[in-house]
């Protein structure tokens, strides 16, 4: 007992001091239970980089297709293609739902979606040129790193050439998925058929040199170790003092709920304790990160109102619409109006702030 | 006045916080903060490190209700069509089920209906008693003046008459807030606070222990948050028969007052405070039915060292548009997740054995 607060202790005054935190506290921060004092740690960098800055994005998920040949364990919105409940928005449909929200001052449109062998790179160019067209002001956060590595092989083109094209025709940042934990043997078990994390990181080091900058996430509370997930945040940390290119990184709950791991025997959700400590050791160990956010989608919004006395700075955003956490049991809404963001940051005694995908101030002062 | 840091040295060294300092905590203090007194305070009560449950059944005899709260969403009127009062088979059903699952305890509460008087109560608790082996912790304070008002006994009389039918103990519901200015905002014609103290007071003084609730996230200021907790203190100094302190949020769908929904920041600040300000009741139990158990398994870090109830089955939440539902086997999963030693317990918080 006297030896894990030592231990703790000593984190406490690197953190304290700025310095630099190392793989060995990492595992020591998870082991621990001590989940105010990890809290107030991570609570000291967040208001060090943010005071009591609250960010939040107005914000609309559209996922274009379910129809994906990876087939991962972990997901439960992938579909085969002659499936029920398989579909592939037209362009057309992705137009009139982004029009349906043209006149809502939207800041950001995220688009991911399974990878379907229909959808040819012409289909992502002339979705991104309409998406542009229609909101010229909102930034196009869309395809994971999976994504575009698909169009790649696909067209027998480089990561490079394939994000260009995609900038070219609107493209402006690529979001954090795909991720899940970069361990070989993991991913051997949570979802086989993806690019492994060398390429998730090649990909996302690709954009960043072109300019775009990218979030990160880590799926956990599946198969991982503890090890594992701070490897994980320590490539991460790796490629960000390289390139600089991260905004964000968002830690995503796994739900089990009709997902393949589940009748594997991987049937529990998160703990509230696991979230907690998972954001903030998350704030502890990517100290070049301006950003960690949580995601209320996945924890629910009480825990991410309270996760701001633990590290995070960002509640994501309104949304509209979201399936890939709802299709694996996730109960929360697919909706939050501003005014219950800004309610919920005011009401923990935090300072919204409305911004962009780039983290402009679109709105503040609430 | 004395500075934030200083308060919580004070309340953790297990010196007594007044009214006064108690909101300039509520008001003041950074969430963080609270919660290590409160956790500091929690491990000096509960050096074990265990956290308790009870396996229990909610039975809501009827929902017929003519006191009619703003805030609640479970009451009907008599000769409304989903209108109901159990009967005997359904009891029996429910009681042998709860038995089955382990249950210790059953917690029946209902409505103020109009036309059960004590007779029905004294019934039903000999039938029971009769019947099963199990702890009765039943009838919140308004129920037990609405029968005094019914039968025309004092509420000692009525007490002591369900005490012998079989009653042992009370739940602690029907407190919402012990201020009367929130009382009539959100429940006019519920008992005023004193009427719900003399209650406690006189089952206490019969021998039987209660819990005490607090009903917060409406219309109630952070001082009035305190006044309730040092008014249940008081009572507690008086007479000790408070064996945990539950607060809890107001769900606002589906009622008259509405709203919105308190955060979680606001639960874990009211609980750290009750563990904070409650230096002589000895337990603080989450409520993962209105918080989920996500929330309540952080509550453990904020000063609670009971998960409450498995609630087998449960009524009055749900008709607001909250229903969590966490089974056993999650609650002790999610009590050892955060480091503690799960146990279930009794009503009086007597550890069960395990077999």
């Amino acid at each position: 007992m006297l030896k894990t607060n030592d231990t703790l202790q000593a984190i406490a005054n690197k953190v304290e001091k700025g310095e630099r935190l190392s793989r060995e506290d990492g595992i020591a921060l998870f082991r621990s239970h001590d989940l105010l004092e990890i809290g107030k740690m991570a609570n000291m960098v967040r208001e060090r980089k943010h005071g009591k800055k609250t960010y939040f994005i107005v914000n609309r998920h559209i996922n274009h297709t379910n129809i994906c040949v990876n087939r991962c364990r972990l997901c439960a919105f992938g579909r085969d293609a002659d499936s029920p409940g398989a579909y592939v928005l037209s362009l057309e449909e992705i137009e009139q739902k982004i029009a349906a929200c043209a006149d809502q001052n939207i800041s950001e449109i995220h688009i991911v979606g399974g990878l379907n062998p229909d959808l040819k790179l012409d289909y992502y160019v002339e979705m991104l040129r309409m998406v542009r067209r229609r909101l010229p002001h909102a930034i196009i956060q869309s395809l994971t790193a999976v994504e575009v590595e698909y169009l790649a092989r696909m067209h027998g083109m480089t990561y490079r050439e394939v994000l260009s094209t995609l900038r070219d025709a609107g493209l402006d940042s690529l979001p954090g998925g795909g991720a899940e934990i970069f361990a070989p043997r993991v991913r051997q078990i949570i979802c086989p058929k993806k690019i492994d994390g060398e390429t998730w990181l090649a990909i996302h080091e690709a954009a960043h040199e072109l300019g775009m900058r990218t979030n990160a996430t880590m799926l956990y509370g599946h198969v991982e170790t503890i090890e594992e997930r701070v490897d994980h945040l320590l490539r991460l940390r790796q490629l960000q003092d390289r390139t600089g290119g991260f905004l964000t990184f968002i830690p995503l709950a796994f739900h089990p709920k009709n997902t393949a791991l589940c009748s594997m025997g991987c049937t529990t959700s998160t703990t509230g304790h696991d979230d907690l400590k998972t954001l903030a050791i998350a704030r502890l160990l990517l100290d070049n990160f301006d950003h960690i956010k949580a995601f209320w989608i996945m924890i629910g919004p009480k825990l991410a109102q309270v996760s701001l006395s633990f590290g995070v700075d960002d509640l994501d955003g309104t949304v509209v619409e979201e399936k890939i956490a709802h299709d694996a049991g996730a109960e929360t809404e697919q909706y939050m109006a501003r005014e219950e963001l800004v309610y919920m940051i005011k009401s923990a005694g935090y300072y919204p702030v409305q911004r962009d995908t780039l983290y402009n101030v679109i709105k503040e002062g609430f | 006045m004395k500075d934030v840091p200083a308060l919580l040295e004070k309340a953790v060294s297990g010196r007594r916080l007044s009214l006064e300092e108690g909101i300039l905590l509520m008001e003041k203090a950074d969430l963080l903060a609270l919660g290590t007194a409160a956790n500091r305070i929690r491990q000096k009560l509960h050096p074990d490190g265990i956290v308790t449950y009870v396996i229990d059944r909610n039975i809501n005899y009827t929902n017929v209700c003519v006191c009619g709260c703003h805030f609640c969403a479970f009451y009907r009127r008599p000769g409304d069509r989903d209108a109901y009062v159990i009967d005997k088979p359904q009891l029996d059903k429910k009681i042998r089920e709860t038995l089955a699952a382990g249950g210790t305890e059953l917690l029946i509460q209902g409505g103020l209906h109009p036309s059960l008087n004590i007779d029905f109560f004294i019934d039903m608790l000999r039938y029971i008693k009769k019947n099963y082996d199990i702890h009765i912790h039943s009838f919140s304070p308004p129920e037990i003046v609405h029968l005094s008002r019914l039968s025309g006994l004092p509420v000692a009389d009525v007490l002591a008459q369900l005490k012998q039918a079989g009653l042992d103990s009370l739940p602690g519901g029907g407190a919402e807030i012990l201020v009367d200015r929130v009382r009539k905002l959100i429940s006019p014609n519920k008992i005023s606070w004193r009427q719900w103290m003399e209650v406690m007071d006189a089952a206490h003084r019969l021998g039987m222990k209660t819990t005490a609730t607090m009903m917060f996230g409406h219309v109630e200021t952070p001082a009035e948050q305190v006044k309730h907790m040092v008014r249940v203190r008081e009572q507690q100094d008086a007479t000790g028969g408070f064996t945990a302190f539950i607060p809890w949020s107001f769900q606002p769908r589906n009622t008259k007052l509405g709203g919105q929904t308190a955060g979680g920041a606001l639960y874990l600040r009211v609980l750290a405070m009750a563990r904070i300000m409650l230096d002589n009741i000895p337990n603080i139990q989450a409520s993962w039915v209105t918080q989920g158990a996500k929330m309540a398994q952080v509550a453990l870090n904020f000063g609670a060292n009971d998960f409450g109830s498995t609630m087998l089955e449960e009524n009055v939440v749900r008709a607001a548009g909250v229903s969590y539902r966490v089974g056993l086997k999650e609650i002790r999963r999610v009590i050892k997740d955060a480091g503690f030693t799960p146990a279930q317990r009794r009503t009086d918080y007597t550890l069960v054995e395990q077999a």
